[in-house]
């Protein structure tokens, strides 16, 4: 298990020897090694499951390993809790930020280390130590900012300082590009790189096989708690790595061919949004999509595309006109619901499955039947639902989308998010909708399962359905969509056929750099 | 923590919780200067020990099965009502006008009027905050809880002012009318030839209530609007892509919930006061949420939690009376540990169980 990556024989800067952790029968972690070395940036990569969170959470102190040694900078530490880890030079960059939005950034920064009654001597000696900070690392923030106006690329620099505040000297980053956009996902990159040129240890734990291979020096593979394989990064490709991930073979890419299209089915035109707040998120939205073909809809995160999904899935109002096969459908007031849009034959696979797409606490059979639940096949009679065949036409569904563990009879919050999302979409696929609206399918969902969804999408395509593809990773548009069109602070920004563009083109319609034609994109590219 | 065995849950927890309240409810008797386990003796015998104090003890269940299935039937769409108090005093309103104004020739008419009645008396009064949630964002906690107040004014207004006799001393209606009068447990157990005494109030509606726990159960987990109201109940959000209407949910919830508690009336002021009383509530509304609570918001639970607390109201009744050195102040101290412990501190019990089970579980594999 341990490589040849240990060139030079000074102590490794972190080490871990034998890291076993067990939660009840779950073994999360076993016997794992690791060492990396000063000023390098080491990549951990895994799926869903795989234990990289939890040993990054015994690094922390939040876990306490059932056994194994750490040792930080050759000495060994007893990491009980977190305080530990501080002392010992350890910082965390979470998944989800743990900042205070209503404080600025200087109060958020010094949150815990004010070390007297005043907090003014900490304020001034943080504002001094962050603006050293911000030009050694190009992590410019204004420190007087507020927290909530700040974007989430700049509140991810605001942890970042908040450990370097605290002297850390190990880095570690829990998915950090969850959330960034692409531009910003680089810029962090680029911290990340000056932080380990001068000298700062960084780990960097994501799924994302693209930024290992850029920005990684030495990277790991975990699979079901078990450190799979530790390689130099520049020795190998993510066809290796997505197979050691996964323990077979995958296809990074869905094989899809050429089908005829049909007729408009979904038409959309004039679609406009405007928020509780009173901010326009979608101006003029028009498109269609026809019968077998998938329309991708790309574009950087917060730019109109949670709004224009809910739209179209009944959940929130807007205006303009939506028509399913010629058939108008209200966008606003009476009939404009969630259920009337489904009994027009619109299916709607969201881009939050635990947030709108399932109930956690629910069995898989009661989800099974969400939002369907007035359909005779899930009642009994007028009053009474028929819990017994829900659980059979569950059972069915479940394995045909191969979700594990197949057990109708188990709640929703115990299944890992890529089978959470397979029973979202057997639900709504199953229905055998005329349009089926998806959010970003696989969020959060590891690569086996990506592979499985996406051939689904495309199942569904060449059976004649008309598919609209929202989604912010620019790889999945392009290997499922026919057409992309771009969608910019609430506006089509511009379309094109999928064959005929490329990232760059895409990547500059996404920052909001219009065709040279200045005109309104051509509806009918693909008639 | 999330997958303990489903006994430990439903009957290990709450047990452990109630031992720990008599416990303490047990050194404050030591403390007094007397017995515990000759106190406990006496609520047991008390309450369970003979026909009279079980007839005793299952009235007083009677009125919490329906405070604690209305709380329960609120709380699947997460809904916290506070109210069952309230609703049940303008229940009452509603059982006393069916039972005064008209000439019943036999109670098995007036019953199901009264039941109705008391029913759309106890919605309505719950509508209100409902409609203030649903539509303005009105805190259910805080209407209801106002609604109390104000229920009980109206109350003293109606049987200060309206509804107490010509020349009558005391706030309270003239007695119903005789056709109006429940078969109390005595007359039912008369039918089939069997002897019950005379003095317990408990009547017809025990068996009411027991139905009402059913056909909650079956509204809750086999009907398409139980489905909704529970999975709204989970997710507000999620309810809504599934195209279920959180205003629809709200109302008939709360509805139901108002319906319940206002059901109370038809044990209290129909089958027992036979006349409108200022208090015919007694704080039943509030032990009601205590009942749902430690019945989990499942009718079987609440069902057992009510029967538990009727224990606890009869033999308290007669410790009060066996052992006067414990006051009447005392049992309500008893009563409020149940409460804190089963209700309040029920995490208090469950994360060290759950702690040992988990360790139980990692030996075994």
């Amino acid at each position: 298990m341990d490589t040849k990556v240990q060139h030079d024989s000074a102590a490794p800067m972190i080490e871990l020897r034998g890291i076993s952790k067990s939660f009840g029968p779950v073994q999360a972690n076993k016997n794992i090694n690791l060492k990396v070395n000063k000023g390098s940036i080491h990549g951990i990569v895994g799926e869903n499951g795989a234990g990289k969170s939890t040993l990054m959470s015994i690094l922390y102190g939040f876990y306490k390993s059932d056994s194994g040694e750490i040792y930080i900078n050759g000495k060994h530490i007893n990491i009980t809790d977190s305080h530990v880890a501080i002392e010992a030079g350890i910082g965390m960059v979470h998944q989800h930020f743990k900042l205070v939005e209503n404080f600025t950034v200087l109060e958020n920064v010094i949150l815990g280390t004010e070390n007297s009654f005043l907090i003014n001597p900490a304020l001034n000696n943080a504002r001094v130590l962050l603006s050293d900070l911000a030009s050694t690392y190009s992590l410019e923030v204004n420190p007087d900012a507020l927290i909530e106006d700040l974007s989430v690329g700049h509140q991810q620099r605001v942890e970042i300082l908040k450990a370097l505040y605290r002297q850390a000297d190990i880095l570690i980053l829990d998915e950090p590009t969850g959330v960034l956009t692409p531009a910003e996902a680089d810029h962090l990159f680029n911290i990340l790189r000056n932080l380990s040129k001068e000298g700062k240890t960084i780990i960097l734990i994501t799924h994302k096989l693209k930024e290992i291979m850029s920005v990684t020096d030495t990277v790991s593979v975990m699979r079901r708690g078990e450190m799979t394989a530790t390689l130099e990064t520049s020795k190998t490709n993510p066809q290796e790595l997505a197979e050691l991930m996964v323990g077979r073979s995958v296809l990074l890419r869905v094989e899809k061919d050429t089908t005829e299209v049909g007729d408009k089915s979904l038409e959309v035109h004039d679609l406009s949004v405007t928020d509780k707040r009173g901010v326009t998120a979608l101006k003029n939205v028009s498109f269609h999509v026809r019968k077998g073909e998938i329309l991708g809809i790309a574009g950087v995160a917060g730019n109109g595309q949670t709004e224009l999904l809910e739209a179209l899935g009944g959940i929130s109002p807007a205006t303009g006109t939506m028509k399913i096969d010629g058939e108008e459908i209200p966008l606003l007031g009476k009939g404009s619901d969630a259920r009337s849009k489904r009994e027009y034959g619109v299916s709607h696979v969201p881009e939050d499955r635990q947030k709108l797409g399932l109930i956690l606490d629910f069995f898989a059979w009661e989800n099974i039947a969400f939002g369907y639940h007035h359909k005779d096949e899930f009642n009994r009679n007028w009053l009474l639902m028929d819990n017994g065949k829900t659980r059979e036409i569950a059972r069915e569904e479940m394995a045909k989308f191969d979700i594990r563990p197949p057990t109708p009879n188990n709640l929703v919050k115990n299944f890992s998010g890529g089978n959470q999302q397979k029973i979202v979409l057997a639900r709504e696929l199953e229905q055998h909708p005329k349009v089926l609206i998806v959010g970003q399918p696989t969020r959060g969902v590891d690569i086996g399962a990506i592979e499985f969804i996406h051939q689904k999408i495309i199942d569904l395509r060449n059976k004649g359905v008309a598919i609209l593809l929202v989604s912010v990773e620019l790889d999945e548009i392009f290997s499922l969509s026919d057409r992309v069109a771009v969608l910019f602070d609430g506006k089509i920004i511009g379309e094109r056929i999928t064959e005929e563009t490329n990232e760059s083109e895409l990547g500059l319609l996404m920052a909001g750099i219009e065709d040279g034609s200045g005109e309104q994109p051509v509806m009918e590219s693909v008639a | 923590m999330k997958n303990l065995p489903k006994w430990v849950d439903l009957a290990l927890i709450p047990l452990i919780n109630l031992f720990l309240a008599f416990m303490i409810s047990g050194l404050v008797v030591v403390y007094i200067g007397e017995n515990p386990f000759r106190a406990m003796q006496i609520i047991i015998n008390g309450s369970l020990g003979s026909a009279y104090g079980l007839g005793y003890t299952l009235y007083y269940a009677t009125n919490f099965i329906f405070t604690g299935l209305a709380v329960a039937v609120a709380f699947h769409a997460r809904m916290f009502n506070i109210g069952g108090e309230g609703q049940a005093m303008v229940g009452g309103l509603g059982t006393a006008l069916v039972c005064l104004f008209i000439d019943w020739p036999h109670w098995t008419i007036a019953f199901p009027v009264a039941i109705m009645s008391a029913a759309l008396f106890g919605a309505a009064w719950s509508a209100i905050p409902a409609y203030l949630q649903a539509k303005r964002g009105s805190h259910i906690v805080i209407t209801t809880i106002m609604f109390n107040f104000i229920a009980y004014s109206m109350m003293v207004y109606l049987l200060v002012h309206v509804l107490k006799p010509k020349g009558q001393m005391a706030p309270e209606s003239a007695k119903f009318v005789a056709g109006s009068n429940l078969p109390s447990a005595h007359d039912i157990f008369g039918w089939f030839g069997m002897a019950f005494p005379k003095s317990p109030p408990l009547n017809i509606t025990f068996l009411l209530a027991v139905l009402a726990c059913f056909l909650i159960w079956l509204f809750i987990w086999r009907t398409r609007m139980g489905y909704a109201i529970r999975a709204f109940g989970w997710s507000e959000t999620a309810a809504v892509y599934a195209g279920i209407s959180p205003f629809k949910i709200i109302m008939v919830s709360m509805l139901v919930s108002g319906g319940l508690a206002g059901m109370m009336s038809i044990n209290s002021v129909m089958g027992e006061a036979e006349r409108l009383l200022i208090d015919s509530v007694q704080g039943a509304g509030f032990v009601g949420i205590a009942a749902a609570l430690m019945g989990r918001s499942h009718p079987l639970g609440v069902f057992l939690a009510a029967v538990l607390f009727g224990v606890l109201y009869q033999g308290g009744a007669e410790l009060e009376f066996e052992m006067p050195a414990v006051s009447r102040e005392m049992i309500v101290v008893i009563q409020a540990l149940v409460i804190l412990f089963t209700g309040a501190l029920e995490n208090l019990v469950r994360v060290p169980i759950g702690k040992i089970f988990m360790k139980l579980n990692t030996k075994q594999n």
